[in-house]
């Protein structure tokens, strides 16, 4: 199996290379792509350079367009689909129905992969995608267990890549307004999610308070770690009783399951962290890269060794394990 | 082509848990009372609350066009297990009544002949409209997330579509795999016991500061806020929309629809008609920040007041 890695600058994309990435996937600086955080991603200059060094490795190049675009304001994503094609892309992610169409016409040769963000949960939307816009590999949202992929994957006519690793949508992809509805900001149109713009951290007492916009995400009493105000990992009260409604502040592993998703019929593994630094991405890609490569027995040591990187310190294997729901 | 006729009445599918009798009972009414032209019946958010609707389908369809109303189908909006696209298929395959998809499985399914799109569809911008009219959609209910500089164009750029926008009611904001409702109440999806049927105006989610926010509905989290475009009907009108979607809450829907109707017909003042909505439904603040380009939840008032307060 394929292992896809992040990166959001170019020293990310090289140490993700050269811990032995597959595929490298990245957006540029601009609200095309769904992790557009100041700081992140790639000029068109910074993104020729990267994709001659991965190619002098033998490493592929992927780029996320993967927001939808703004009506009347298309030409920004043709323009940024037209670059991605021209420095010769492996792949384009694509989200948007739109973007998909156009870009299968008119670059009839360049490789479409579905993003997760367009949400394709099931044997006919995945065969919608490839005959409208022949698609040669889908994302599948994080709404499928593995029986369910192992189900669907002799149905479709294209390749599988899951997300394994990193940050977790607990709603389904591409299909979220949460954020917009606290901040106006949304994943869709903006490429972002509870953006920092709107982050705020204030003292209260012996509480730490977390806020998104105008709302209460989290309240952490004296001595508990504080973590990111995501909106769908944030403690509300339901019925008088304060709780994690959506999801606990858990990332995503399902490293333990690779033999089961490789025998569901996965092509690709995705580790997700687009804004994580280069020390994360080299250390993430090497390990699992290692990972990939021996037994079972001696993969456990490997993967516990990552837990501590990830968000908590604590993780879900989400919706791949059927009770998670 | 000028398009300034007064936009039709959609009522929207159901998207709460009512049981089977309540759930004829408010479309027994909508029909022999409620001025709207469209009704979108059908189970749109969970698969397995199926059942309860079932028994009653066939007399709501009759009741509602026998009062001269379109009937639509609405298909699921997320579909992940086989019994799900299984019942679509055969929907697709067998249905004599418009169908309207929720998610990508029917998109495909219904390509080459007449169809609604739902909003929960992402359609963003007119090429991604024109699209769909090319697969045979005829008409298009906007997300609530697009602001109105989008409505705007998407409208004046795909004139071969029927637009419709999302004007009343809780707003959906996302759904998931899992069920945060059955898990508020200690269960999870595969052993809820229809707990969501206890809340059939969603269960509150408050902030810890005790701020309102959102309510749960199985597994669709909706805005507490609700959305009320009515200020905003007659810049709509102007710009070429088709149709004014409201989408039932646990309230006087009848009273709901005459009040969009009055205001569409120019017979009520947009003001006025803002005033009476609270009453009518005053289990939740209005908000129309969406529509301004602004957070969703926010309320901005009409242009010829100052004040821009939150609701």
């Amino acid at each position: 199996m394929e292992l896809i890695c992040p990166a959001g600058t170019p020293a990310a994309f090289r140490e993700a290379v050269d811990a032995g990435a597959d595929a490298v996937y990245c957006g540029f600086r601009d609200e095309t792509n769904a992790r557009n955080f100041p700081g992140l991603n790639f000029s068109r200059d910074e993104l020729r350079d990267a994709i001659a060094y991965a190619r002098r490795h033998g490493t592929q190049t992927f780029v996320a367009l993967n927001t939808f675009m703004r009506a009347g304001d298309e030409e920004i994503w043709y323009r940024a689909a037209a670059d991605a094609v021209a420095l010769r892309a492996d792949a384009l992610i694509l989200a948007d129905f739109g973007l998909m169409a156009h870009v299968a016409e008119r670059y009839p040769e360049q490789r479409l992969h579905v993003s997760v963000q367009a949400s394709a949960s099931n044997v006919d939307a995945i065969n919608f995608l490839v005959d409208a816009f022949h698609a040669r590999r889908v994302v599948l949202p994080r709404t499928l267990t593995i029986a369910d992929i192992a189900r669907i994957a002799p149905k479709i006519r294209c390749e599988i890549e899951v997300f394994v690793f990193g940050g977790l949508c607990v709603m389904a992809e591409g299909r979220c307004s949460l954020s917009s509805y606290a901040t106006g900001k949304s994943p869709n149109m903006n490429g972002v999610c509870s953006p920092a713009s709107h982050v705020r951290y204030r003292q209260e007492g012996k509480e730490l308070v977390s806020e998104l916009g105008n709302y209460t995400i989290n309240r952490f009493p004296a001595g508990e770690a504080a973590g990111y105000p995501t909106l769908c990992k944030g403690r509300f009260d339901i019925a008088d009783s304060p709780a994690y409604a959506f999801e606990d502040p858990v990332s995503l592993d399902v490293m333990g399951e690779i033999d089961a998703l490789s025998a569901a019929g996965v092509s690709a593994l995705k580790i997700e962290g687009r804004q994580r630094g280069k020390a994360y991405v080299a250390e993430v890609v090497s390990t699992l890269k290692k990972a990939l490569s021996v037994s079972p027995a001696q993969r456990a040591p490997l993967l516990a060794r990552l837990r501590g990187l990830s968000e908590g310190q604590k993780t879900t294997s989400g919706a791949y394990e059927k009770r998670w729901r | 082509m000028s398009r300034t006729a007064s936009p039709s009445l959609t009522m929207g599918p159901v998207y709460y848990l009512w049981d089977g009798p309540k759930w004829r009972d408010f479309h027994f009414r909508i029909a022999d009372e409620a001025p709207v032209d469209r009704v979108v019946i059908g189970e749109t958010v969970c698969s397995k609350r199926q059942h309860f609707i079932e028994p009653h389908i066939a007399e709501v369809i009759e009741r509602l066009e026998a009062a001269g109303k379109t009937v639509v189908l609405s298909t699921l909006s997320l579909v992940t297990l086989e019994r799900e696209s299984r019942q679509i298929r055969e929907l697709v395959a067998d249905s004599e009544h418009l169908i309207e998809a929720n998610d990508l499985s029917a998109l495909g399914l219904l390509n080459g002949r007449p169809h609604s799109i739902g909003p929960l569809v992402n359609v963003y911008n007119a090429p991604t409209a024109r699209l769909l009219a090319g697969r045979g959609a005829t008409s298009i209910c906007l997300p609530p997330e697009l602001p109105f500089t989008s409505v705007e164009k998407i409208v004046a750029e795909a004139p071969a579509i029927a637009f419709e926008v999302f004007a009343f009611g809780r707003m959906p904001l996302a759904t998931s795999a899992r069920c945060a409702h059955a898990r508020s109440k200690g269960r999870i999806k595969d052993n809820c016991q229809f707990v969501c049927g206890e809340d059939p105006d969603g269960l509150p989610v408050k902030t810890l500061d005790r701020q309102s926010f959102l309510a749960l509905n199985g597994v669709q989290t909706v805005s507490h806020t609700c959305q009320a475009l009515l200020g905003e009907l007659a810049g709509l009108t102007a710009c070429g929309i088709s149709a004014i979607r409201l989408s039932p809450q646990d309230c006087d829907m009848v009273a709901v629809a005459r009040l969009y109707r009055a205001v569409l017909d120019n017979a009520l003042d947009a003001d006025e008609a803002i005033m009476q909505l609270r009453e009518i439904y005053p289990a939740a603040p209005l908000s129309n920040g969406f529509h301004h380009a602004r957070e969703g939840a926010a309320w901005v008032a009409r242009a010829r007041d100052t004040a821009h307060g939150q609701a």
